[in-house]
């Protein structure tokens, strides 16, 4: 049998190319570039205003754990999570809105295939926005201890603990990105089951053991490098950034590719059923 | 051998509580073949089934033997010019064709070869490296085209083809399709121009309420709306002479002389007893008869007689 996959490597690498351009000169995603670069922007002040000895004492350790609830709040529950909903949820419905989704529909593309190559499109820019953006945010964070930093990273645990911020980011839009790709292909506008969804990975830790593994917060929170100590000042932090049943990243990296992969699996075969009408 | 058609086997389609079309049955053989009916006739439903936009409700539609929701062996064979008028943005004429014959699996030569290829076929060679965003609706209308005809397609559905298009482009543009068509390739029109409907189509499907109404050549499609008379312009030297003779027939309803006074319009129920008729008249009256030619044989006829106001249809 002839195996397709040459041909699906070139229509694979064809999708990227059109989508790639897109997600990166979208004028309708400019709220993402801002979810991005806000909390650079926010770091790299601290490093300039730091540097010059304008922000107070404080230690490295300190700015580690913040660096910890930024990721953990923002990055995780904020920035990875919306960001997702605009790339994700905008893959199919963005091509409705702009009436241009027939022109793959007209191609010699099977939808499984379409639906992934897309999946893989906004998986690389939600990757190189939040993944770059939590890996800057870590260095411009601890930049301005200089020559501590440099042993904290090089010599200490601070290579490896942004490997794991890096990997969370990584898998995180794995795991909110087929989230967002099915709910795109369901519902016209992804505002209001994306909150839907919000609410469910807020309420995570108090979900029934067997709840708490449809989740992608589930999965990532046990990966985190950094502990956050209980918020004295309220519940709130404490809810979004507590693991009260921490699992293994043996377990939670699997986990997390599994339930990802059976999404996306859903997405590409409702792929299958996608008909144009531009008018609804 | 059987002929590779285009066929609907019973195929029905609802937008909810909406008729798209209903209950149609056809199958088209290879040339140009037009759909033509009124806005919300069911040409577009018809284009979509046939290319998978949208699938029936009820029954089956094949292209060639392929059904429509196999994108993966449909349009190696098949192109569609639809009537959206948007493209993804950023892209350039060239970029936009090119980036879409990726999709089909052309290696990057042969994209390119195609992409410069139906450029040049539709006059877009000057424009290729402007985006597509700067193109007049004429352009545009011409790079769909170019995009449906890129690959090389057997089959090519049109929703409105020429629409924007300026008068030489037009002409050209229905040149090509004669060309597509008398080379065996199966061309789908749809097109509420009636009078080029005329000049491009080898057949006509006449749709009205997502019915077919008539489908066929013209011709036999007007032979069998028997209600209206047929229309038939006689050349000849002494047309009063010819209308007070065949007055005298009970299947004509209507002989007037033409303003010109060189002609005679006879409207008669039945064609083939007028023609024999006419010869005989002819030969004992020493009439001078230039030409014998059907009115009505067009579709704009068929059109008002099956479907304009005084159509049977409702």
């Amino acid at each position: 049998m002839n195996a397709p996959w040459r041909l699906w490597g070139r229509q694979l690498t064809g999708v990227l190319r059109l989508e790639l351009k897109k997600s990166f000169l979208s004028r309708r995603g400019w709220w993402i570039y801002l979810l991005a670069l806000g909390p650079v922007v926010l770091t790299a002040s601290h490093w300039l205003i730091s540097s010059r000895g304008h922000w107070g004492e404080h230690s490295l350790a300190e700015d580690n754990r913040v660096y910890a609830g930024i990721f953990q709040v923002f990055y995780l529950r904020l920035g990875i999570f919306f960001g997702c909903v605009g790339i994700f949820a905008n893959l199919f419905r963005g091509e409705i809105l702009e009436k241009t989704l027939h022109y793959y529909l007209l191609s010699p593309l099977r939808r499984e295939l379409l639906a992934i190559s897309k999946y893989v499109a906004g998986l690389l820019t939600a990757i190189v926005f939040f993944g770059g953006s939590a890996g800057l945010s870590y260095v411009f964070i601890h930049l301005h201890y200089g020559p501590e930093f440099e042993e904290f990273l090089f010599q200490g645990p601070g290579l490896e603990q942004l490997g794991w911020y890096l990997l969370v980011a990584v898998l995180a839009s794995i795991g909110y990105g087929a989230v967002f790709l099915v709910l795109g292909q369901w519902f016209g506008n992804p505002m209001i089951p994306a909150a839907v969804v919000m609410v469910w990975e807020a309420i995570n830790s108090f979900l029934p053991p067997i709840l708490k593994k449809i989740s992608v917060i589930f999965y990532l929170k046990s990966l985190c490098p950094v502990d956050l100590p209980p918020d004295p000042h309220g519940p709130f932090l404490s809810l979004l950034t507590l693991d009260a049943e921490p699992i293994p990243a043996w377990l939670a990296i699997p986990g997390l590719l599994v339930v990802s992969g059976a999404v996306l699996c859903y997405a590409a075969r409702r792929a299958r059923r996608i008909e144009i009408s531009y008018s609804e | 051998m059987t002929e590779p058609r285009i066929s609907f086997d019973n195929v029905s389609r609802f937008y909810g509580d909406v008729l798209g079309v209903n209950r149609v049955n056809l199958s088209i053989p290879p040339g140009v073949t037009s759909l033509v009916g009124p806005n919300g006739s069911g040409k577009t439903t018809l284009l979509n089934l046939m290319t998978g936009l949208i699938r029936p409700t009820r029954g089956q539609v094949r292209v060639l033997g392929l059904t429509p929701d196999r994108p993966e062996e449909l349009f190696p064979q098949v192109g569609y010019c639809t009537q959206f008028d948007a493209f993804p943005r950023g892209l350039t004429g060239y970029q936009f064709l090119y980036s879409f014959l990726l999709l089909h699996g052309k290696g990057r030569e042969q994209a390119e070869e195609q992409a410069w290829q139906a450029l040049q076929r539709f006059n877009l060679t000057e424009a290729a490296h402007r985006k597509v965003a700067a193109y007049s609706k004429g352009m545009r209308q011409r790079l769909k085209l170019a995009h449906a005809t890129a690959h090389q397609p057997s089959v090519l559905a049109l929703d409105e083809p020429l629409n924007g298009l300026d008068p030489m482009a037009r002409a050209e543009t229905i040149a090509l399709f004669r060309e597509w068509g008398a080379r065996g390739m199966h061309v789908i029109v749809s097109s509420h121009i009636l009078h080029e409907v005329d000049r491009i189509s080898d057949q006509v499907i006449l749709l009205s309420h997502g019915y077919v109404v008539a489908e066929g050549q013209i011709q036999g499609v007007r032979s069998e709306v028997t209600e209206q008379p047929m229309q038939i312009l006689i050349r000849c030297d002494r047309p009063g002479v010819l209308a007070a003779l065949l007055f005298q027939q009970n299947h004509v309803v209507e002989a007037a002389i033409h303003p010109d006074g060189k002609g005679l319009l006879v409207r008669t129920r039945d064609a083939d007893s007028l023609y024999l008729l006419l010869n005989r008249v002819v030969v004992e009256n020493q009439l001078d008869v230039e030409s014998v030619a059907p009115a009505d044989e067009n579709v704009h006829s068929v059109y008002q007689y099956l479907i304009g106001p005084h159509g049977g249809t409702t």
